[in-house]
This record gives C-alpha cells, sequence and structure tokens, in this order.
C-alpha cells in the first residue's frame, strides 16, 4: 500500500495554475525530499496532503485513502496517523511548551491527565529538550526551540507519516546539522515515513532518501540523489550544480 | 514466532485489539501474556478496561510479563506498561529487542526529571497585591510616556510641517469617522425615539407636553450625543486600533518603522489621535441632529407637536452654548479614545492571549475614562448653557 499517492492533480491558486498533472506515491519507509524553485507550489501541494486544500482536479490518497468525505470520525481518525511540522512551528502561542504537546493528546479525550503528563514529558526528552523547558511559554523560545517543540507536537499521536515544510528554514547552520539529524534520528527509530519541502541542499542531501523535484508544474523527476541529477533540466542544473550545490553533494558527478 | 517489525504490514487491513492474558502458575505467581497492536490507535477507544485489568495485579515485580506477541507498540503502549510496572522494568520480562529500546527511551526520559516547581510562599497574597500595585504603577508610566512622546511629536511636527503624516490622518478620518456614520446613526435615531417616547408619556401626565423640547435638547445635544458616540467609538475604532497595533507589534512592524528611523508615535498614534480629535465632533453633531429628528417624529405622533414648532423652540429653550459644550466633549472622548487604544495596542505581547486581553481592556478602559471624562466636564460646566 503507498503511504500518499498523487494522481494528476491540477491546482489553480486564484488565476495561476500551480500543478497540472502531478503524479507523485510515496512508498513505507521513504525520506522524501520535494524541492523546486520558490512559487512552484510546493507547499500548495503540502498543503493539499495534509487535507488543509481540497484538490481541485485529480485525486490524494494517504493511507489509500481519500482526505475528505466520510464523515468528522473518519476524517479525524486518518488525520491523527500523520503529523505535520509547520515552516514556523505554529505552536498554540496562548499555551505553554507543555500545553501545546500535550493538546493532540487531551483532544483524544481517553488518556487520564497522569498518562498525559508522561507522555509529553518523553516526547520532549525524545527531540532533546529538557524537562524545565516545558514550562516555557512559545514567544520565550529560540527558533531551534520552536522548531523541535513543534516536531514534539507533530509525534504526539504516534503518527506513521511525518510531513515537514521547510524544516530547516531559518536556523542557523549548526542548528540546522542537529535537527536534521534529530528528524533521521526519530525517523529510524519510529519507522516514520517522511515527506519534506525543503530548498536547502544541505538539509536535501543530509536527509532525503528520495528526491522529487517540482519544477515547470509538474514532477519533472523521482528517484534518489543520484538518479535526479542524471535528468537534464535547467532548474535541475541550477538547483544541484551550482557552486553552491557542488559542495553539498556527497559524490561530484 | 510473532511478526517483530514494529509496523507489520496488516497494520491497516486489520489492527488486532491489544490484549492482556493472565495465567495463574501453579506456585501462586501471575503469568501475564499481552498480545495485538498495544499503539495510541488501537489502545484508545478501550485504554480505560486495559488499565484496569493491569493495575489488578499489585506485583508487578513477582510476575512473569510476556511482550513477544505484541505486534507493534509505540511509546504510549510502553508508557502504559512502564507506569503499571511502577516506572521500572519487572526482572521476569521477555520482550525482544526493538521493545527494550522503547523501553530504555522511556526510562532515559525519566531519568531526566527533575521537575521541581517551586515552593509557593505563605505571603503570596501579599505579593499578588503588590504585583497589582506596580502593574498598575507602570502603566501609569507608560501612558504618561506616550503622551510626552505625543507632546514633542506635536512640538517638532510644528517646526517641521512637511512631515505630518498626512496620508495616515485622513485614512484615518476615512476609517473611523466616514465608515462610522451609519452606526452611529441609527443607534442615535432609536434612542431619540425610545427617550422621547417615554419622557411624553411622565409630561402629559402633568400637562407639561411643550417641555419635550427642553428635555430632548438639553439631553441629548449636551450629554447623550456625546456620551453616546463616544462609547459606539470606542468599541468600534479603538478595538480596531488596539487590534493593529498589537498585530504590528507581534509582526515585528513596528520594530521595523523603528529600525527605519520613523517614530512609531508620530507615524502610528498621532494620526489616530488627531484623526479622532477631528472626526468625534463631526460625529457627535451628526447623531446629535439625527436623534433629534427621532424624537421629533415621536413627539409628533405622540403627543402632536409639530416638526415647525419643535424647530422652532429648540433654541429658545436650549441655549447654544449646550452645542459648544458637547462639540468639546466629543473633541476630548475622541482623544481619550484613542490615546488608550494605542497604549493598550503597544503593550500587546506577541501572543494571541495578550492581543485579546489588551483589545479588551483597551475598550472598557476607554468607556470607563469616557464616562470620567464626562463627569469633569459635568461639574466644570455647571454654570455655562443652563436656560434656568
Amino acid at each position: 500500500m503507498k503511504i500518499v499517492s498523487i494522481r494528476d492533480l491540477s491546482t489553480r491558486l486564484g488565476e495561476v495554475l500551480v500543478h497540472r498533472g502531478v503524479n507523485l506515491e510515496l512508498e513505507r519507509g521513504d525520506v522524501m525530499a520535494l524541492v523546486g524553485g520558490s512559487g512552484s507550489g510546493k507547499t500548495a501541494l503540502l498543503n493539499q496532503i495534509v487535507g488543509l486544500r481540497a484538490p481541485d482536479q485529480g485525486e490524494i490518497r494517504v493511507f489509500g485513502q481519500p482526505l475528505h468525505g466520510g464523515g468528522r470520525a473518519r476524517e479525524a481518525g486518518l488525520r491523527r496517523r500523520f503529523g505535520v511540522l509547520f515552516q514556523h512551528g505554529a505552536l498554540f502561542s496562548a499555551f505553554n511548551v507543555f500545553d501545546n504537546i500535550a493538546f493532540p493528546l487531551r483532544e483524544l479525550r481517553v488518556l487520564d491527565a497522569g498518562l498525559v503528563h508522561d507522555l509529553v514529558m518523553l516526547k520532549l526528552a525524545m527531540v532533546e529538550l529538557l524537562p524545565r523547558h516545558a514550562r516555557l511559554m512559545p514567544a520565550e523560545l529560540s527558533g531551534g526551540m520552536v522548531k523541535r517543540v513543534a516536531l514534539a507536537r507533530a509525534l504526539a499521536l504516534e503518527p506513521e507519516l511525518l510531513l515537514l515544510d521547510e524544516p530547516t528554514a531559518g536556523l542557523d547552520p549548526d542548528r540546522s546539522d542537529s535537527f536534521v539529524r534529530l528528524i533521521r534520528m526519530l525517523g529510524e527509530e519510529l519507522d516514520l515515513t517522511v515527506l519534506f519541502v525543503s530548498h536547502d541542499l544541505d538539509t536535501v542531501a543530509a536527509l532525503a532518501t528520495r528526491v522529487a523535484v517540482l519544477a515547470e508544474q509538474r514532477i519533472l523527476a523521482v528517484g534518489s540523489m543520484a538518479e535526479v541529477t542524471q535528468y537534464d533540466h535547467p532548474f535541475i542544473r541550477n538547483f544541484f550544480f551550482s557552486e553552491r550545490g557542488r559542495r553539498a553533494l556527497p559524490t561530484p558527478t | 514466532m510473532p511478526p517483530q517489525g514494529r509496523r507489520g504490514s496488516l497494520r491497516a487491513a486489520a489492527m488486532p485489539a491489544p490484549q492482556l492474558q493472565v495465567r495463574t502458575l501453579a506456585d501462586g505467581a501471575a503469568e501475564l501474556t499481552l498480545s495485538g497492536e498495544w499503539t495510541l490507535g488501537a489502545l484508545a477507544p478501550r485504554i480505560g478496561t486495559l488499565v484496569r485489568a493491569l493495575n489488578e495485579h499489585p506485583k508487578p515485580a513477582s510476575s512473569i510479563w510476556d511482550c513477544r506477541q505484541i505486534a507493534t507498540i509505540d511509546s504510549t503502549g510502553a508508557m502504559l506498561l512502564w507506569r503499571a510496572w511502577g516506572r521500572t522494568l519487572p526482572p521476569l520480562l521477555s520482550a525482544s529487542a526493538e521493545q527494550l529500546r522503547i523501553f530504555e527511551r522511556i526510562a532515559a526520559a525519566d531519568r531526566q526529571r527533575a521537575f521541581v516547581s517551586p515552593p509557593s510562599s505563605p505571603f503570596e497574597w501579599l505579593m499578588n497585591i503588590g504585583d497589582g500595585a506596580l502593574r498598575m504603577i507602570r502603566q501609569v508610566l507608560d501612558f504618561t510616556d506616550l503622551l510626552g512622546r505625543l507632546l514633542l511629536d506635536s512640538a517638532y511636527l510644528l517646526r517641521h510641517p512637511g512631515e505630518i503624516p498626512r496620508r495616515e490622518i485622513f485614512a484615518n478620518i476615512y476609517k473611523s469617522g466616514v465608515r462610522a456614520m451609519p452606526v452611529t446613526a441609527l443607534v442615535g435615531f432609536l434612542i431619540g425615539i425610545v427617550m422621547s417616547y417615554l419622557s411624553a408619556r411622565q409630561l402629559r401626565n402633568f400637562g407639561a407636553d411643550v417641555y419635550i423640547v427642553n428635555i430632548l435638547g438639553l439631553g441629548i445635544i449636551r450629554e447623550l450625543g456625546p456620551v453616546l458616540v463616544a462609547v459606539l467609538v470606542a468599541g468600534r475604532s479603538g478595538s480596531a486600533m488596539t487590534a493593529q497595533l498589537g498585530v504590528m507589534r507581534v509582526t515585528e512592524e513596528t520594530d521595523a518603522l523603528a529600525a527605519m528611523g520613523v517614530s512609531r508615535s508620530l507615524r502610528l498614534v498621532l494620526p489616530k489621535v488627531v484623526a479622532l480629535a477631528l472626526t468625534m465632533p463631526l460625529l457627535v453633531l451628526w447623531t446629535t441632529a439625527i436623534a433629534l429628528v427621532g424624537g421629533m417624529v415621536s413627539a409628533q405622533l405622540q403627543l402632536d407637536i409639530s416638526y415647525g414648532y419643535f424647530f422652532d423652540l429648540l433654541p429658545k429653550v436650549v441655549p447654544v452654548a449646550n452645542l459648544w459644550i458637547g462639540l468639546v466633549k466629543g473633541c476630548v472622548f475622541g482623544i481619550v479614545v484613542a490615546l488608550v487604544a494605542c497604549h493598550f495596542g503597544l503593550r500587546v505581547r506577541p501572543n494571541t492571549e495578550s492581543l485579546s486581553a489588551n483589545t479588551t481592556s483597551s475598550v472598557v478602559i476607554a468607556i470607563t475614562a469616557v464616562i470620567l471624562v464626562d463627569a469633569i466636564f459635568a461639574i466644570a460646566t455647571r454654570q455655562i448653557g443652563m436656560p434656568f
């Protein structure tokens, strides 16, 4: 079963046709990077996979099921099976760190307070934060900590699929490296399937097992880093073989 | 051997429910066999019964625990067991290496826990009072600071009239003045009708029908018009100003302005204050007129006082000084509302809670301040404009 399958997806944002016939499949255990230029509709695609936007045309299935329709309970149940890390964290600013991570757990309305507390503390430790950070408000956190807390919240419901929008944007190279390492470690440990959007080549090279290139309103190429870079296209040349790109690629071709 | 992978490929197709089987051995010890999916999704519907079943075994340490039949376990399932075991691994446990890794992770998180909440002081009530007092003083100081800045800005603008933020002032006049005209007119008209209707019934009892003009004229022009408009504007424009400044604080727009060397009090606060100071008297005039029309309509219907007679009598029984008092009040109320709104807008901290709290305070304090100022006006002008 495919974790995510997108078939013939077309998206129109206002007057602009962003996607035309996008096809993409995500297998269990994949760590896929979705790359593309600014404005190529990466985030729009991610939002549709998450279900924030219903597809205009075409079909998106997550865990083999469509995201929309079939009643609130079915939709909610399906959405609990994946976690999303938004670009700016999207922490609830009125809650402290503890309550932010506890929120999805409490929404289940079956776990008692003691268990929720223990689970939150466990997630906090998993993203390498300290117990005392639990009481901080989002406004008091640094950029790297916001991402970690948001990751802990995304992992709260033990998802099988993790979707990340620009996981390392706005982090300095050092923080960015350690965040990538954390995602990779958790991904292996929790057996996650990961789809992430990034235009940072270092992040892509360090994290992804497969790369999908979104350009010219469609998926240009999908495959391992080596396969994708074989494909001859101005965007791919630009993205992977610029001065910056050569530095990030493990084996220069 | 049962499948050991954390996520069997069968997971989505059929989720075997988490199960707990208890067998009492010959020597009296219990053997507990766990099987099925111990994941959050599978546990959630039946977590109550499972927790109860787990807690029925008061001696987890002397029981035999067999986890090898568990198809999938995640940290929620593991945490459930961990809590039943009293936060330690039982000595008689058979589990796969993968499962042990999860328990090890929980144990590591437990070791970190040195969560000391500071003890609450017996003098907490005193600290709260002091805290409140300090906060109030800080509010007053901040407000004074804002006033001072505005005075300095005004002095600066007098010397450099080219830098008067005209566009912002005009935009604010349009937003808080022109756009407020329909709602103030509607409310004014209705209040005029209600006041006239109620007064007319009383006056008729005494045969003092004509005095309806005195009551409406004096009451609406001097008192009700300005206060009514101030309350409406505080709710309508004051809250909008606080929210706007607040969001600009949250998105660091005010900081960006300051970094470009643009004074935020000059560019953001002053135009709002000036705009309300200019539009409020006009709104008062407009609302007062409409309220009087409402009163006139009602008086004509109830007491047969013709429009012409009402018009004739009004300037004779209500000295024109009352109109001036009403307009000056409007101007002052406008300044008060804008200042309070901006004060609270600039106090917003970058979170949603603070934004809503400050917007509420802004409206409540603005209305209270308007009523207070109105009382001061009433005392200060008690010799002026009274017909008798």
